[in-house]
C-alpha cells in the first residue's frame, strides 16, 4: 500500500505537536511496510520562526518519498500571523514577493497547485492529509485521482480559538469533513468536538490515539537543576494560548505556595497571552514563585522535564496532548485536565477539570507534599508510558485505509 | 458430598466525600453523605431485599432443612438505620426464623488486628453488643475482615472464646489439602472452617461470564460437580452483593439460588451453618504461620497494605489513635473509628492491570492517588481537632 500523505514538517520544530504526529505516524507507518509520499510544507530558510533546521527526514529509513514544498504556512496560522510572516519575510527577500501568496487564501491555493503537480508522477492508493490548511489540497487530490480519502483532525478550528473560531477556517474544515471518506480524530474528545461543530456522524469518525518515541537516548538523562537542591518544580509546556489554561495554574499556584513554600514554577513556551499570564503571576504576588524561559529546545526540554517534580497539562481543550506522554517518558507524573486527550487514555495520573482551581491546587499540593504518592505515581506512570508506542497507532490507521479501501471496492 | 455451608458478606463502608485542601480546617464533615445513600438505596433495591425476601421464602419452603449464615458489618447495619429500615427489618426477619446464623467481626470492618489488638477487641465487642441488641443474637463464631487470617488470629479469637473461625481455602496454605474438611489451626483450640473459592467463585465471579466454559451454570451441573467432591462440606463464602448488585437479576443467579435447595435436598444435601459444622471432629491441624486474606490472585494484604501511600496512611491514622481518645470526645472517636473501615486503603490500591478492574469498579473515586490525597486531608483536619481540643483543655485548667 502506499499512502500520499499530506503533512507537516518534522521535528524538532517545537510550536506544537503537529510535526512530531506526522514523523511518529510515518515512522510507524514505515515499521509496517507501508509506503509513504511524504508533502512536506517546509518554511523557507531566514523566516521568523522559532524553531531549529530539519533533522527528522534524514532518520527516517523505509520507503518513503519526501516532497518539499517551500511555504510561509504553518500549522495553527491565523490569517493575520500569515500576513505578519510574509511581511516580514519578504522585507528581507524582496524576490520572494512572487514566490509566496501575498495573503494566506492566496498561499493555501498555491499549495493545492504544488498538489496537481506531485500526483502527476507519483503513485499512491490513498491520501491522508492533516489539518485543514491540506484538506482542500486532499480533496483536489481525490478528484484528480479517484483515490479515497482519509482526513486527520488533531484540532478544531473551535478548539484552537477557546470557542471563537475563524468562520473562513471552519469553513475549509467542514467542507474536507464532507468531502472525506473517514475522518481520523486523534481522541473521543476531538470526535465529540466534530460532531458538535460540524454535525458530523459518528460513524464517520475513528479515534486514533497518539503514542510516542519509546527509544530517545535524552529520557534516561535523569537531569537535576541546582533548584532542585531546595525547590520542588512544578512545570508546563505549551503554546501560552486560551487553549491552554495556564491562567488556571497560576490561581491554583496562589493556593499552592501557602501549603508547600519552597515550590517554583516553571512555564516555558510562548503565545498571545504571554503578557496576560505575567501579569496575573505580578498581581497575585507570586513573580518570584515563576520563572518563564520562553521556548526551549532538543536537550532542554528534557531537562525541563526531568527537573520537573510534576508537569501540569491545564488546556481549556486539549485534543490529545502529546506533551503529557513525553513527560511520563522523562519520568515526571502528570496533571492533566479532563478535557483532554491524553486523559482518555493515560490511567496513572492525576485528573481535574480545567475549571477547578482548586482541585488543582489540592492535587498539586499532594504530590508535593506526600513522597509516598509521588514514587508511585511517578513509577506507575513511567511503566505505562511504554504503552504508548508507535506502531499502535500506525496499524489502526492500516486497519482504517483498509476499511477505506475496501468500502470503495464494494462501490464499484 | 451431601453439605453446604454459606456464609454471605454483607458490607457498606462510609465513604469519604470529596474533601480537599482547602476543606481542612473549614469542614468537619468527612462523608459522603448523599453518595452512601445513594449506593445503599441502589443495592438494597437490587440485592438486599429481593434476595432477603428469596430466603424468606426458601426457608418457609424447606423448613429446617435450609440454613444460611450472614456477618453483617456494623457500618452496614448504620446505613440500614440511616438509609433504609426496611433491610433492616427484612434481615430481623430471618434472624428469627432460627435458621440464620449471624457471625462476628469487627464493628468497623476494620484491620485493626493487624495494627492495634486493644481497638481489635473493642471493635469485635461493639460489634457483639449491637448484634444481640438488634436481632437478640449471640455470635459463636468469628470471621476477621476480608477473611484476613493467621496462626495469631485464630489463637486471639480462640481466646475470646469462640467455637469457630473462617479463613481462605487458599492454595499457599493447604498446600494440596483439601479445604472441605474441619481443621484445628496450630496452638488454638477454635475450628477452623475453610472457604471453597472454587466453588464460590463459580457463583461469585463467573456465573455471568459468557467466556468461561461451564456457562450458564445450571443447578444440575453445579449438583454433579457437588457430588464429585470428599469432605465435611463444601464452604461457599462470598459477598451477599453477589445476588443482583455483581450478578445482576439477568444473568439468573436469583432463579438458580431458588432452584439450589429444590434440586439438592431431594438427593440428601444439607444446608448447615458455620456453627454445626464446627461440631465436626477436626481432620489435622493447619499450620499458618502468615497472614492470608480472600482477595485478589494473591490471597494476601496487597489490596489494602500493598503500596506504601497505603501504607503511610494506615500508619498516620493509628498514631492520631491516641490523641483522639483522650479528647473523651465520642464524635470524633467514631469518626476516627470510621476511617478505621478496610475501604479506605483498598481505594489507594494501585494494581490495576491484574485485579484492577474489580478495584476500579468499586472505587468511588477517580483513580488510587485521589482516594490516598482525600484521605489523607481528612486526617489532617482530625489531626487539628485533636490539636484544638488538647489546647481547650489545658486553657480550662489554666482558667481554674
Amino acid at each position: 500500500m502506499r499512502v500520499l500523505m499530506l503533512g507537516w514538517e518534522f521535528p524538532p520544530y517545537k510550536s506544537g505537536g503537529l510535526g512530531t504526529a506526522c514523523y511518529d505516524l510515518t515512522k510507524g507507518l514505515s515499521n509496517q511496510d507501508v509506503q509513504v509520499t511524504f508533502v512536506m510544507p517546509k518554511t523557507p530558510e531566514g523566516a521568523n520562526a522559532e524553531f531549529v533546521k530539519l533533522v527528522g527526514a534524514n532518520q527516517l529509513t523505509g520507503d518513503i518519498t519526501i516532497n518539499f514544498f517551500s511555504t510561509l504556512l504553518q500549522p495553527y496560522m491565523t490569517p493575520e500571523q500569515y500576513d505578519a510572516e510574509y511581511t516580514y519575510h519578504t522585507s528581507k527577500q524582496p524576490s520572494d514577493k512572487e514566490l509566496y501568496g501575498a495573503n494566506m487564501y492566496a498561499e493555501i491555493e498555491r499549495y493545492k497547485a504544488a498538489i496537481c503537480n506531485i500526483i502527476k508522477t507519483e503513485p499512491f492508493d490513498i491520501i491522508h492529509a492533516h489539518d485543514w490548511m491540506t484538506y482542500e489540497a486532499g480533496v483536489l487530490a481525490k478528484e484528480l485521482s479517484g483515490k479515497p480519502l482519509v482526513i486527520h483532525l488533531h484540532a478544531t478550528e473551535g478548539d484552537r480559538t477557546a470557542g471563537h473560531p475563524n468562520t473562513w477556517i471552519a469553513e475549509k474544515e467542514a467542507y474536507g469533513f464532507t468531502q472525506a471518506d473517514r475522518i481520523i480524530a486523534n481522541s473521543n474528545w476531538t470526535k465529540s468536538n466534530i460532531m458538535k461543530e460540524y454535525s458530523v456522524n459518528a460513524e464517520k469518525i475513528n479515534v486514533v490515539h497518539w503514542g510516542i518515541r519509546q527509544d530517545n537516548p535524552a529520557y534516561r538523562l535523569r537531569f537535576r537543576s541546582a533548584l532542585n537542591k531546595k525547590d520542588k518544580i512544578v512545570l508546563s509546556l505549551g503554546r501560552i494560548t486560551i487553549q491552554k489554561g495556564i491562567d488556571y495554574l497560576v490561581r491554583a499556584a496562589a493556593h499552592v505556595v501557602k501549603h508547600v513554600p519552597n515550590v517554583k514554577f516553571v512555564i516555558v513556551g510562548k503565545g498571545d497571552k504571554l503578557g496576560e499570564i505575567i501579569g496575573l503571576v505580578s498581581d497575585l504576588g507570586l513573580s518570584d514563585k515563576f520563572i518563564f524561559p520562553g521556548w526551549l529546545k532538543g536537550a532542554e526540554v528534557h531537562q525541563a522535564f526531568q527537573m520537573a517534580d510534576v508537569f501540569v497539562m491545564p488546556s481549556v481543550s486539549e485534543p490529545f496532548g502529546l506533551v503529557a506522554l513525553e513527560s511520563l517518558k522523562n519520568n515526571t507524573p502528570i496533571i492533566i485536565s479532563k478535557q483532554s486527550g491524553a486523559s482518555e487514555v493515560v490511567q496513572n495520573a492525576l485528573k481535574v477539570d480545567f475549571w477547578d482551581v482548586h482541585a488543582l491546587a489540592d492535587k498539586l499540593v499532594g504530590v508535593l507534599k506526600y513522597p509516598q504518592l509521588h514514587e508511585i505515581l511517578q513509577k506507575r506512570s513511567y511503566l505505562e508510558a511504554f504503552s504508548f508506542d508507535l506502531d499502535t497507532p500506525a496499524k489502526k490507521c492500516i486497519e482504517i485505509y483498509e476499511s477505506v479501501l475496501a468500502k470503495r471496492e464494494a462501490k464499484l | 458430598m451431601r453439605t453446604l455451608c454459606w456464609y454471605f458478606q454483607v458490607h457498606q463502608p462510609f465513604r469519604l466525600r470529596h474533601y480537599s485542601l482547602f476543606d481542612i480546617g473549614n469542614s468537619q464533615d468527612y462523608f459522603d453523605e448523599h453518595k452512601n445513600r445513594e449506593v445503599m438505596k441502589k443495592v438494597a433495591q437490587k440485592c438486599y431485599l429481593p434476595m432477603n425476601a428469596l430466603l424468606l421464602k426458601l426457608i418457609q419452603r424447606h423448613g429446617d432443612a435450609f440454613n444460611v449464615s450472614f456477618s453483617i458489618s456494623g457500618t452496614a447495619l448504620d446505613q440500614f438505620e440511616q438509609y433504609a429500615p426496611e433491610v433492616l427489618e427484612s434481615f430481623k426477619q430471618l434472624v428469627a426464623t432460627g435458621n440464620v446464623e449471624l457471625l462476628s467481626e469487627t464493628y468497623y470492618h476494620s484491620l485493626s488486628f493487624l495494627y492495634d489488638k486493644k481497638e481489635f477487641d473493642e471493635q469485635v465487642i461493639k460489634h457483639r453488643t449491637r448484634i444481640k441488641e438488634l436481632f437478640d443474637y449471640e455470635p459463636t463464631v468469628f470471621r476477621n475482615t476480608e477473611l484476613i487470617y493467621s496462626n495469631e488470629v485464630a489463637q486471639h479469637a480462640a481466646a475470646m472464646g469462640y467455637k469457630a473461625i473462617l479463613a481462605e481455602g487458599a492454595d499457599h496454605a493447604l498446600n494440596g489439602k483439601s479445604p472441605n474438611y474441619v481443621y484445628t489451626p496450630q496452638g488454638a483450640d477454635i475450628k477452623l472452617l475453610l472457604k471453597n473459592y472454587q466453588f464460590s467463585d463459580d457463583i461469585a465471579f463467573r456465573f455471568s461470564n459468557k467466556g468461561w466454559k461451564e456457562h450458564p451454570l445450571t443447578v444440575e451441573k453445579f449438583a454433579g460437580w457437588l457430588d464429585a467432591v470428599m469432605g465435611d462440606s463444601v464452604n461457599l463464602f462470598m459477598d451477599y452483593e453477589t445476588f443482583g448488585e455483581h450478578q445482576w437479576e439477568d444473568t439468573g443467579i436469583f432463579k438458580f439460588m431458588e432452584a439450589l435447595p429444590s434440586t439438592l435436598l431431594p438427593l440428601g444435601t444439607r444446608f448447615i451453618t458455620p456453627n454445626e459444622l464446627a461440631t465436626t471432629p477436626p481432620r489435622e491441624t493447619l499450620d499458618i504461620p502468615f497472614t492470608m486474606s480472600w482477595a485478589d490472585v494473591e490471597r494476601d494484604l496487597s489490596a489494602w497494605l500493598g503500596n506504601k501511600m497505603q501504607l503511610d496512611a494506615i500508619e498516620r491514622l493509628y498514631a492520631l489513635k491516641a490523641g483522639v481518645f483522650k479528647t473523651g470526645n465520642p464524635a470524633l472517636i467514631e469518626t476516627w473509628r470510621k476511617l478505621t473501615t478496610s475501604d479506605h486503603f483498598y481505594y489507594m490500591c494501585v494494581k490495576w492491570f491484574s485485579d484492577g478492574d474489580v478495584h476500579k469498579y468499586f472505587n468511588p473515586y477517580d483513580s488510587p492517588y485521589d482516594g490516598f490525597i482525600i484521605f489523607m486531608n481528612v486526617l489532617n483536619d482530625l489531626a487539628l481537632r485533636v490539636e484544638n481540643a488538647q489546647e481547650k483543655t489545658w486553657l480550662t485548667i489554666g482558667g481554674d
